[in-house]
């Protein structure tokens, strides 16, 4: 039975569509195939981040208006099999999203994908709740700061009360807390939020907790999701997260300060 | 195993009484009807349950039928008789209704809209009132919220109390006209006895409030000394003062 995972968070620039891409990726890394939706139309993303900006002809709106299938739209990933991209407009604007013509789409990729991943745009407005009403599970992308965690909050209650688990009284939304930008350095000098402290407040599963890491703006600007860069910790933090997503129990990294090594402090080298 | 077709359960329901103290065919009807006329809507084809506990001890036998026949003309539907004196009871058995044993509970009268002059009248032989028995006489209904009440969620319990199970996130408000609990971090905003009922109170387990309300006194989080922050404390208001006190 295909998945329907909604990437959300209320407010924007917390990296939604970077936890996308990396998610969707690893899904796929690991044989299930995948689709990424951008549901942010009118701000097109998600096809910078996965570096594939040249190779959009039709897009999510296109199908949505029968104006291209959805096979002329999806674009296939060339690095990571079993993985396809499906572009948002970036001429339209959110009110060509309704909820029969997105039901549609949903439907029929849910014959085709493991996993449908859709990245929801900032807000909580009609695009925000059209990226969620059709979600099985919640990816709460949160930074560790007090508006990010509110805003959190507001779009949990959402999911709650608006979606289509939440109206036809299935069981609810499986929700996911998945916190990016820590450093655990800030943390401990108090100017930013701990895992506790955002966990305490939100109440929800922990999924992953992503450092904050030059790696994960290179990798934006290059259209390589951060997940392929193994050697990152950013990386290997959203690894872990694709773990637990699937059902894994895998312990939480990248939480606590890392003492500098030896040779690190001779010779005054950065993490 | 197929599922069941259906399922017993026990429930309460609340019903009218109709408590006889004599039974005198002609005025019986004529006095039940002027009691419906006042309120037709409440009575129409509502279940009654007819009691004889308060029929005198040496009251000549009732002609059950009759009686029944008339209620029904009245369009109630009798479903049972309460308190069956034992003389009585072939009788009753042969109506076929329900036979239920003396209530326990206090029933609420039913107020007479001309209470004055009826007060001047000889006692009534009918009386009509209304009773949910295993329910204490006063209780009000009570919401039970069992997820967190997220930032931007209002929740209001209307007529009774609000119990939330979970927390109540900043920027989330809950209301009640009776009194709030919370089993969970109170960092929102909670509001008891919004229609002004000064003995409501609120509780929680962890007092983080951003605003806490009793009948419209109110105070900011600013206000909460340390003895309450962040610990379990109720909130009741003391003539016009609103004390926040460690639980």
């Amino acid at each position: 039975m295909a998945k329907i995972i909604v990437v959300t968070s209320g407010k924007g620039g917390v990296g939604k569509t970077t936890s996308s891409a990396a998610i969707g990726t690893g899904l796929a890394q690991r044989g299930h195939s995948t689709i990424i939706i951008d549901f942010d139309v009118g701000l097109r993303n998600l096809d910078l981040i996965m570096g594939c900006e040249r190779r959009v002809v039709y897009d999510f709106v296109n199908v949505i208006n029968e104006e291209a299938t959805l096979n002329q739209a999806m674009i296939k990933d060339k690095r990571t099999d079993n993985l396809y991209i499906l572009p948002a407009s970036q001429t339209r604007d959110k009110d060509a999203l309704t909820e029969e013509s997105v039901a549609k789409v949903l439907e029929e990729l849910k014959e085709r994908f493991e996993y449908i991943i859709c990245d929801s745009p900032a807000g909580i407005e009609k695009g925000a709740q059209m990226a969620l009403l059709f979600a099985d599970e919640a990816i709460v992308v949160t930074n560790p700061e007090v508006s990010s965690v509110r805003d959190s909050d507001r779009i949990l209650g959402i999911l709650q009360s608006k979606s289509l688990r939440a109206r036809e009284g299935q069981e609810p939304v499986k929700e996911h807390l998945l916190i990016t930008r820590y450093n655990p350095a800030r943390v401990n000098a108090g100017e930013m939020l701990s895992v506790a402290d955002v966990e305490d407040i939100l109440a929800i599963p922990l999924l992953g907790v992503i450092p904050e890491s030059q790696d994960v703006l290179k990798a934006s600007n290059q259209g390589e999701p951060v997940i392929l860069n193994s050697e990152a910790a950013a990386g290997q933090a959203y690894s872990d997260a694709v773990e637990r997503l699937l059902g894994k129990a895998v312990e939480h990294r990248f939480v606590d300060e890392e003492r500098p090594g030896f040779f690190k402090r001779l010779l005054g080298g950065r993490a | 195993m197929s599922a069941p077709d259906f399922q017993l359960k026990g429930s309460t329901v609340t019903v009218v009484v109709l408590e006889l103290h004599r039974y005198a065919p002609e005025e019986f009807s004529a006095q039940l009807e002027a009691r419906i006329r006042q309120a037709p809507q409440l009575f129409e084809g509502s279940p009654v349950v007819i009691s004889l506990e308060s029929l005198d001890v040496d009251h000549p036998e009732v002609d059950f039928e009759a009686l029944l026949t008339q209620c029904r003309a009245l369009e109630l539907r009798p479903i049972a008789f309460r308190a069956l004196p034992p003389r009585f009871s072939a009788a009753a058995a042969a109506t076929g209704l329900a036979v239920l044993p003396p209530g326990t509970a206090r029933g609420r009268n039913i107020p007479s809209r001309e209470a004055a002059p009826a007060a001047a009248e000889p006692e009534p032989a009918v009386e009509l009132h209304t009773e949910s028995s295993p329910q204490r006489p006063g209780s009000r209904p009570t919401r039970t919220i069992t997820r967190p009440v997220r930032s931007g969620q209002q929740i209001y319990a209307e007529g009774g109390d609000l119990i939330v199970l979970a927390q109540v996130s900043e920027g989330a408000e809950v209301l009640a006209d009776g009194n709030i609990h919370i089993y969970g971090a109170l960092r929102g905003r909670a509001l008891a006895g919004v229609h002004g009922d000064a003995s409501a109170r609120i509780f929680c387990q962890n007092m983080d409030a951003e605003l806490i309300s009793v009948a419209g006194h109110f105070l900011l989080s600013d206000a909460l000394t340390e003895s309450v922050h962040r610990k379990p404390a109720q909130v009741a208001l003391q003539g016009d003062v609103l004390n926040v006190s460690a639980l």
